[in-house]
């Protein structure tokens, strides 16, 4: 079988996957979301925590929750991080200094998982297993609830009342992620990932040298990796490394993990509101962008005309050779377009477009799909911004689901497409002026520049994923990127339930021939031109000095 | 006694109105001239904060002139008054935008003249109007009056406040606020009672209850109104500002923190010269400056306040007062529209259908008689009635000319008839039942019978009954009947059916039965009728569609009307109104013409579309800016980035140039656009949602990429830029 039929075979059926998925995952999800009924576990949990499950609460209290939970998992995660070697299953490892610790414990509850230390140098399997796994679940189960919270301020009508957030987290973790990483772990082995506590072996190899073989908790931890979109690798290597990825049809089911929570989102989205030709829209917009992103990268991987790339048949640096140039764009554009951050190749080593795509893709806010529950409320939010330009075209008071987008609406919108833009702006900048930071940079040039940007894109966007070519598990950039990330992760998540919020206040307009169609291709058009216009135009300046440089010769 | 009085205030000209389309007044380069002054005034800091765009845009130009006097180039300068102009051009749209509202507003000021009032006193509503008590009046200015005085008002003389007229009937000359010559009838009792300060009685004497406080008259209000003095931001303004500003701090983010990105790549490349834009400290201030100034949304947030001034100066133009600019807004988000049947559904006047002869008269002598009392009576049912008895009957059109010594007998609203007295002694009347048969019993004649049977019918079909009667050798009798009918008018059936393509139901309010009603709601082809309906019928039709919140706009004019105006989204009152309705609406129609409300409508609409389009465009314009800018600032540094100089201009700094001087001149170029809306068409939001964003998004995509360049071709030779 040629490559280039592997690659169609690859795509079709990962597409096929997806949309079988799409229709039972989505309006499972709904169920859960909507469904009365408590499980007994998570009945023990409410009372251990003293929740009252049925009792709902206001968007400020939603929000709250969020952050006090949220606050509580960072403070938590510092301390276990500080003291990991007075706890048993550390490996031996020393405890994390205090920035690396600050920053990995806000890179894990903001479901980013930006990594400053290599997994199998750094953290022991209990700090792995109950410290960063678990906020693996979390937070993305956080994400989730703040998106199930805006669907229902678009849903409910002349209510203060978004859902109880406790209830939300509780059953995200029991009922969607839980089942499925027990499932897929059990898969993961099957394929040959470890799932251990055994410590380092030290083998012989063919050739005669040692080379120390890391055991660990890998599979359980993997799966929650994907389908979280969280992206922390148990190892350095991340995706790249056998054990964490080892053969080609590992490296599809994380790529369909990684997807399969942000493309079911629309269609909850759609059963919760009431019309599920929204979530079509939704997700339809999402999968073209996802298609014009991975067909520039592929392109511009496959097209170098670099002489070493001529004679390999494509950027082969930096990939694997086991899942090969297409397949690793392929993972490059599901975890830049998500908030996944994994990689299976190293995105340093791209070519500069290719590069410069991984990089757009974030900067578009990771709206397709995007991260779990990031994503929808992403896109809802872009959403909201086109349907009231739209709506003012067509002569009315904009209204996106019978709800008026008025002052305060578009206040809490656009306060939201602010945030990450100004983390992401302000931090590149700041790390460009000071001559120590700017030390940091591995390359010089466009290239070293391109380092720079994607480190605090990928911080500002909760990403995860490294450029590489940075040496950044300094005090400075530790502090920086965990600002970058806190702020970009929870400011939002501010305005998004302060947008619910008001929406569920609103007795919704009804609906007639005068009501923008937010359900037609025209209007699928314009969402994804307002993502690119609006959005990703606004690094153009950046970009031209970092990888368009390099590129256009 | 009344002061002198100035000149009559010129009567404003209308609009012209076409079917379907709102029109707006043209911009007249003129008001472009006389509007600068201002514009140059608008400068002033502290009232452009308010426009955070048009501020970022000042802050700028002042940055650069500072800039370029420090290192002076012609670049520098030519830049520095590009951004100048760029603010000056915003200040005139509103300039000019205001300056419409202005005239208006002095027109109406001339009408506000130093009036004497004559008070009466110790005089209650009821008791007679005696010589006594008119002359006896007392003396005081206008501005004295107080709510509650009554004033005696008498032929020739302007009407001191706004009152409701409780003693006599006069004939009013409303110009002054209204622009319509001719007098209207204002009386006591009934719905027609209210007067307006500043007009003129011109016949007959009455006494007016003083509605209205100090310096708060209808006068006053419309002239804050027409000048922008009372405008606030409506509530989709505020929301679009909001959107606007957040853009442009991004955008002030995107600029500002390039700044240390330029400065490592300029060091980075140590070989590359010096430039224009770029030198060793990063991008020059004055090409900064430049980039921020064109990807900030300058054209919608220069535009945006002229838009919403001229959109109320469309409802102006139209003799439309909107006491808020909230309500404008609503009228483009009505769900259902209450339409009176007439006036608005069908002709006001009722047109004559048929002749029936009653008592055993010749259908040929009513209709002979019925032409005669019709031959001086020049109200279009007095012309229908002559009409139908030539197509019908084939009576010849006579002339008042043709019956020396004959006396008209105009119609009153005491008698309720109107007729001729020829000079053969032969007296002809026709009029309501009740007038004509108490004449002809009055002079001896008998009744027959059928007179009441057929009068009856014609009311139960919806019709008018206008009986004819005449007196021959002082014998009055009854000849018979003319059955005047409703005629709907020409065009509403397409103008429904264009209502309901936007989305909006139809209600026609009728007091007829639900038999007449039905058939003139299907021959209208309105949606929906309400049938005999009294106020409270009205009042609970508009809650239960609020219910659904759904918005509803609807026309009233008499005091029990009141409360249903005050609780619809949107209430006309009409001038001719009482005082009661015009406070209780949220609009006055000067006119007072119930099928405004389509119009209001559509401008509402319109208003909406000029703002949402010209956003979509100034946004969709930074596509070529940035491909004008981006290369002309970095390519010197990287050579490849000059692949992204598509337009192939001419230098950098022509370039960016370029790029300023189109940023400004689309202001310019759309000044007429934002005062007169962009075209309005009704027809489904996918439909025009597609046509807009078909113009205004790809157009403003496509069309800098041609204006940059043209500018680019013209301004290279410009001495000084390379």
């Amino acid at each position: 079988m040629s490559s280039s039929v592997a690659v169609f075979l690859f795509l079709v059926l990962l597409v096929v996957a997806l949309v079988l998925t799409y229709r039972p995952f989505g309006d499972y999800m709904a169920r859960v979301f909507t469904s009365a009924r408590h499980l007994r576990a998570e009945r023990v949990i409410y009372r251990i925590g003293g929740v009252d499950p049925d009792s709902e609460q206001p968007w400020p209290r939603y929000l709250r929750s969020v952050l006090a939970f949220s606050l509580i998992s960072v403070l938590f995660l510092y301390g276990f991080l500080r003291l990991q070697h007075k706890l048993f299953l550390s490996l031996g490892f020393p405890g994390m200094s205090p920035s690396l610790s600050f920053n990995t414990a806000s890179s894990f509850v903001t479901n980013t998982n930006w990594q400053a230390y290599s997994g199998e140098s750094a953290a022991g399997y209990l700090v792995q297993m109950a410290g960063l796994a678990v906020q693996n679940f979390v937070s993305a189960a956080v994400g989730i609830a703040v998106a199930i919270a805006l669907v229902r301020g678009f849903a409910r009508r002349r209510t203060d009342k978004l859902g109880n957030f406790w209830v939300d987290l509780t059953r995200t973790v029991f009922r969607i992620l839980l089942p499925i990483a027990v499932v897929f772990a059990i898969v993961f082995v099957a394929a040959g990932m470890v799932q251990n506590f055994h410590d380092f072996h030290t083998v012989t190899t063919l050739t005669g040298g040692k080379q120390a073989i890391p055991g660990g908790p890998v599979a359980s931890q993997e799966v929650i990796k994907e389908l979280g979109t969280n992206g922390g690798g148990f190892f350095n290597a991340n995706s790249a490394h056998p054990f964490e990825n080892p053969t080609n049809w590992t490296n599809f089911l994380e790529i369909y993990l990684i997807l399969a929570i942000g493309f079911s989102l629309p269609r909850t989205f759609g059963r919760m509101v009431g019309d599920k030709r929204q979530g079509l829209l939704i997700v339809g917009v999402m999968s073209l962008l996802m298609a014009v992103s991975f067909g520039l990268i592929i392109t511009a991987q496959l097209t170098h005309h670099g002489t070493v790339p001529t004679a390999a048949g494509g950027s082969t640096e930096g990939t694997e050779t086991r899942f090969g140039v297409p397949q690793s764009a392929v993972f490059a554009a599901a975890t830049t377009l998500t908030s996944t951050g994994a990689v299976d190749s190293f995105h340093d080593s791209y070519t500069s477009f290719g590069g410069m795509i991984t990089i757009v893709n974030m900067g578009l806010g990771e709206i397709a799909p995007g991260g779990t529950g990031s994503g929808l409320y992403g896109i809802l939010i872009l959403a909201v911004l086109s349907v009231f330009v739209a709506g003012l075209m067509i002569g009315r008071t904009p209204e996106y689901l019978g709800k008026k987008l008025g002052g305060r609406e578009i206040k809490f919108a656009s306060l939201y497409i602010l945030t990450t833009p100004a983390c992401v702006l302000i931090g590149t900048g700041i790390a460009m002026a000071l001559p120590g930071e700017r030390a940091s940079m591995l390359n010089s040039g466009p290239h070293g520049l391109s380092e720079v940007l994607y480190a605090f894109m990928s911080a500002g966007n909760n990403n995860g994923s490294a450029f590489a070519g940075l040496s950044v598990n300094t005090t400075w950039w530790n502090t920086a990127l965990a600002l970058a990330m806190l702020i970009a992760r929870f400011l939002p998540m501010v305005f998004v339930l302060g947008l619910a919020g008001s929406l569920a206040k609103q007795e919704p307009v009804p609906e007639s021939v005068g009501t923008l169609p937010t359900y037609r291709p025209q209007f699928a058009g314009m969402l994804t031109g307002v993502a690119l216009i609006v959005v990703a135009l606004t690094y153009l300046p950046a970009l031209a000095l970092g990888p368009l440089a390099e590129g256009l010769h | 006694m009344t002061a002198t009085y100035t000149e009559r205030p010129a009567v404003r000209a209308r609009a012209p109105r076409t079917p379907g389309r709102v029109s707006g007044g043209l911009l007249d380069p003129k008001q472009l001239w006389q509007s600068t002054p201002d514009a140059f005034r608008k400068l002033d800091p502290r009232t452009l904060w308010r426009n955070p765009v048009m501020f970022i845009c000042e802050v700028g130009a002042v940055f650069t002139t500072v800039l370029t006097i420090a290192n002076s180039s012609v670049f520098g300068w030519l830049i520095t008054i590009w951004l100048w102009l760029t603010v000056l051009f915003a200040n005139l749209a509103e300039a000019v935008a205001e300056g419409r509202g202005k005239a208006q507003a002095d027109t109406l000021r001339r009408a506000k003249t130093d009036t004497m009032a004559r008070r009466i006193s110790g005089w209650q509503i009821g008791q007679p109007v005696t010589a006594n008590l008119v002359s006896g009046a007392e003396s005081v200015p206008a501005p004295q009056l107080r709510q509650g005085d009554f004033v005696v008002i008498e032929a020739g003389q302007l009407i001191p406040a706004d009152g409701d007229v409780v003693d006599g009937v006069a004939s009013v000359d409303e110009s002054a606020i209204t622009g319509e010559s001719a007098p209207v009838i204002r009386e006591s009792g009934g719905d027609r009672s209210a007067v307006t300060g500043g007009t003129r009685v011109l016949s007959d004497r009455i006494v007016v209850h003083v509605t209205q406080k100090p310096g708060e008259s209808f006068i006053d209000r419309m002239i804050a109104l027409v000048e922008g003095a009372a405008r606030q931001k409506t509530p989709n303004e505020i929301a679009l500002n909001i959107l606007l500003a957040s853009l442009t701090i991004i955008f002030l983010l995107a600029v500002a923190t390039l700044q240390p990105l330029a400065i490592f790549s300029k060091a980075n490349q140590p070989g590359v010269p010096n430039s224009p834009a770029l030198d060793m400290h990063g991008v020059t201030g004055v090409v900064l400056v430049s980039l921020l100034v064109c990807l900030i949304p300058t054209t919608i947030g220069a535009l945006l306040s002229a838009i919403g001034i001229a959109g109320m100066d469309r409802l102006v133009q139209r003799n439309v007062l909107a006491m808020s600019g909230r309500a404008v807004e609503a009228a483009g988000d009505v769900n259902t529209l209450l339409l009176d049947k007439t006036g608005t559904i069908t002709l006001g006047n009722r047109q004559a259908s048929e002749f029936i002869p009653v008592g055993g008269a010749a259908a040929n002598e009513v209709a002979d008689a019925a032409q005669l009392s019709s031959i001086a009576d020049e109200t279009p049912e007095g012309r229908s009635v002559v009409v139908l008895a030539k197509t019908a009957y084939g009576l010849r059109e006579r002339d008042e000319g043709e019956l020396p010594g004959a006396e008209f007998v105009p119609f009153s609203a005491q008698t309720r008839m109107s007729g001729v007295d020829l000079a053969d002694g032969r007296q002809v009347r026709k009029g309501a039942a009740t007038a004509v048969t108490a004449w002809v019993r009055d002079g001896g004649g008998a009744v027959p019978e059928d007179v009441g049977s057929t009068v009856d019918g014609i009311s139960a079909s919806g019709g008018t009954p206008l009986v004819v009667a005449e007196r021959v050798h002082d014998v009055p009798r009854v000849l018979g009947v003319i059955h005047l009918k409703d005629v709907v008018k020409e065009g509403m059936r397409e103008r429904f059916d264009e209502m309901r393509r936007m989305g909006i139901r139809t209600v026609m309010i009728t007091g007829d039965n639900p038999l007449t009603a039905r058939a003139i709601a299907d021959e209208a082809g309105v949606d929906d009728f309400l049938a005999e309906a009294t106020p409270e019928d009205k009042m609970s039709l508009i809650k239960k569609e609020q219910q659904g919140n759904k918005l509803v706009a609807m026309t009233g004019d008499g005091t029990n009307d009141a409360p249903a105006l005050a609780q619809a989204d949107v209430g006309v009152a009409m001038n001719t109104g009482t005082s009661a309705a015009k406070e209780a609406g949220n609009m006055v129609d000067l006119d007072s013409d119930p099928t405004k409300l389509i119009e209001i409508v559509e401008i509402g609409k319109q208003l909406l579309i000029t703002r949402g389009a010209l956003t979509t465009f100034s946004i969709a314009n930074d596509v070529a800016k940035y491909f004008a800018i981006i290369p002309a600032m970095f390519a010197g540094v990287y050579s490849g980035l000059d692949k992204l100089n598509i337009m192939r201009l001419h230098s950098p700094e022509s370039a960016i140039l370029s790029a300023v001087i189109f940023n400004a001149l689309i202001i310019v170029a759309l000044i007429p656009l934002a005062l007169r809306g962009v075209r309005y068409r009704p027809s489904s939001a996918a439909n025009m949602l597609r046509r807009n964003l078909y113009i205004y998004g790809v157009g403003g995509l496509i069309l800098p990429f041609a204006g940059i360049k043209i500018i680019d071709l013209i301004i290279q030779f410009i001495p000084g830029i390379r």
